[in-house]
């Protein structure tokens, strides 16, 4: 009988380099009120969010990604023809088919790297460091591209007063590669079908083209019970995933929670019971839910004020429409 | 426990959740109007004292819950039939 011969990868993987790309406009709450028939006041008690940045035509889900990424390889010292793999996580490409990673791969300059699209919406970018995690240390990959991107102003009504203040546009990347030392620590992830309802696409394309005056489909959500579900059961999956890194919660230096709204951020750290040492993600604040690509944005603005140094133990963790969930420990290159 | 022995622990929750002075979380007070405690903020309140009081209020119910005095009936209601 033949034996099939296999490959083993690196015993241990870790995110090298971190990457950002934030749209150039910026849009206060006072351009967003008056639809909602609310305030810059409200909004602000309601969520914390401030400003939040819009994708003009030319910053699109694949231009956004390339940015991120060559930020990302830059910091990483990794040359795009090193890469072997491209994820991208994102709700928000609206080409159905290519994904968009191939073209975020071939624009990007690798050299032919397998690249294909994540549907777990705000939880996506922490499903792609898990994939990455594995095919680093399972010899699939050496270098892999971990993308969120998203453009959640195509597909959010103005007039909605659950959302149209909440969700926003920007990509996050990250290298992940072979490490020395264990840097990226068990996945905690899963999903809660029975619940898909309370944060999804309004309706399907081919109701929405039926429709007498077809629009956009866009995001609906059921905030007060996304925020029960948000702020306790995550709780309980970040300290599954503190258990499997074998990290106590006082070892931790960055909570770095998907930007979903700062009031479930501040919930979370209470139900977690987040000791006041642990800096804390806050760029929801300016750049409001960008879904995918909250934790990769909210990741490099830490670094880049300061905030998370290399070394650090931080704590991902990210949940949203499916519902889908995904956390992880990780040491910040 | 009694009514006011809810009423003391409820304050308790009301006070670490939204910050509010535990003493101002008296029977008569409402919520929202009162309290400034918002629905974000109920909705915490309510898994805490799902928690400490071992009973289970349901999203549908939390709405009903317009003063302090509605939640500590509740409450009460709720752990009696337990």
């Amino acid at each position: 009988m033949t034996t099939l011969k296999v490959e083993q990868g690196s015993a241990y993987a870790g995110i090298l380099g971190v990457g950002a790309y934030r749209p150039a406009r910026v849009v206060p709450n006072s351009e967003i009120v008056d639809a909602i028939d609310s305030s810059d006041e409200w909004v602000q008690q309601r969520s914390g969010i401030k400003t939040r940045r819009f994708a003009d035509e030319s910053e699109t889900v694949v231009a956004m990604s390339v940015s991120a990424s060559r930020d990302a390889l830059e910091a990483a010292g990794i040359d795009p023809r090193q890469v072997d793999c491209v994820i991208v996580a994102t709700v928000s490409h609206l080409l159905q088919t290519p994904s968009a990673a191939t073209m975020v791969a071939h624009e990007l300059g690798t050299d032919g790297a397998a690249a294909f699209d994540v549907s777990a919406a705000c939880a996506g970018f922490c499903h792609g460091v898990a994939m990455a995690n594995d095919l680093v240390r399972g010899g699939s990959a050496r270098y892999v591209v971990v993308i969120g991107v998203e453009r959640l102003s195509d597909i959010t009504s103005r007039t909605d007063r659950g959302t149209a203040f909440i969700f926003a546009d920007g990509a996050g990347a990250v290298v992940v590669g072979p490490s020395e030392t264990p840097a990226i620590g068990p996945v905690v992830w899963g999903s809660d079908g029975e619940q898909y309802d309370l944060i999804r696409q309004k309706e399907d394309w081919r109701d929405a083209i039926a429709a007498d005056a077809p629009e956009m489909p866009h995001l609906v959500m059921q905030g007060n019970e996304v925020f029960r579900w948000a702020s306790f059961s995550m709780g309980k999956v970040a300290h599954q995933a503190l258990d499997r890194a074998g990290v106590t919660i006082d070892e931790l230096d960055c909570f770095i929670p998907h930007q979903a709204n700062n009031r479930i951020t501040d919930a979370l750290a209470r139900s977690m019971k987040l000791p006041a040492h642990v800096k804390i993600a806050r760029d929801v604040i300016d750049s409001g839910n960008t879904s995918a690509a909250s934790v990769p944005l909210a990741l490099e603005r830490m670094i880049r004020d300061g905030d998370a140094k290399s070394g650090d133990v931080a704590l991902l963790i990210a949940f949203g429409a499916g519902l889908s969930y995904a956390a992880q420990v990780v040491t910040l290159p | 426990m009694s009514t006011e022995e809810i009423r003391a622990a409820l304050a308790e929750i009301v006070n670490e959740v939204a910050g509010v002075d535990a003493d101002d979380v008296q029977l008569d007070k409402s919520f929202v109007e009162d309290l400034d405690v918002d629905s974000l903020s109920m909705v915490e309140v309510v898994v805490e004292a799902e928690e400490k009081f071992g009973v289970t209020i349901p999203d549908d119910q939390v709405k009903n819950l317009k003063t302090v005095g509605d939640a500590v009936s509740y409450i009460e209601s709720a752990r009696a039939a337990a």
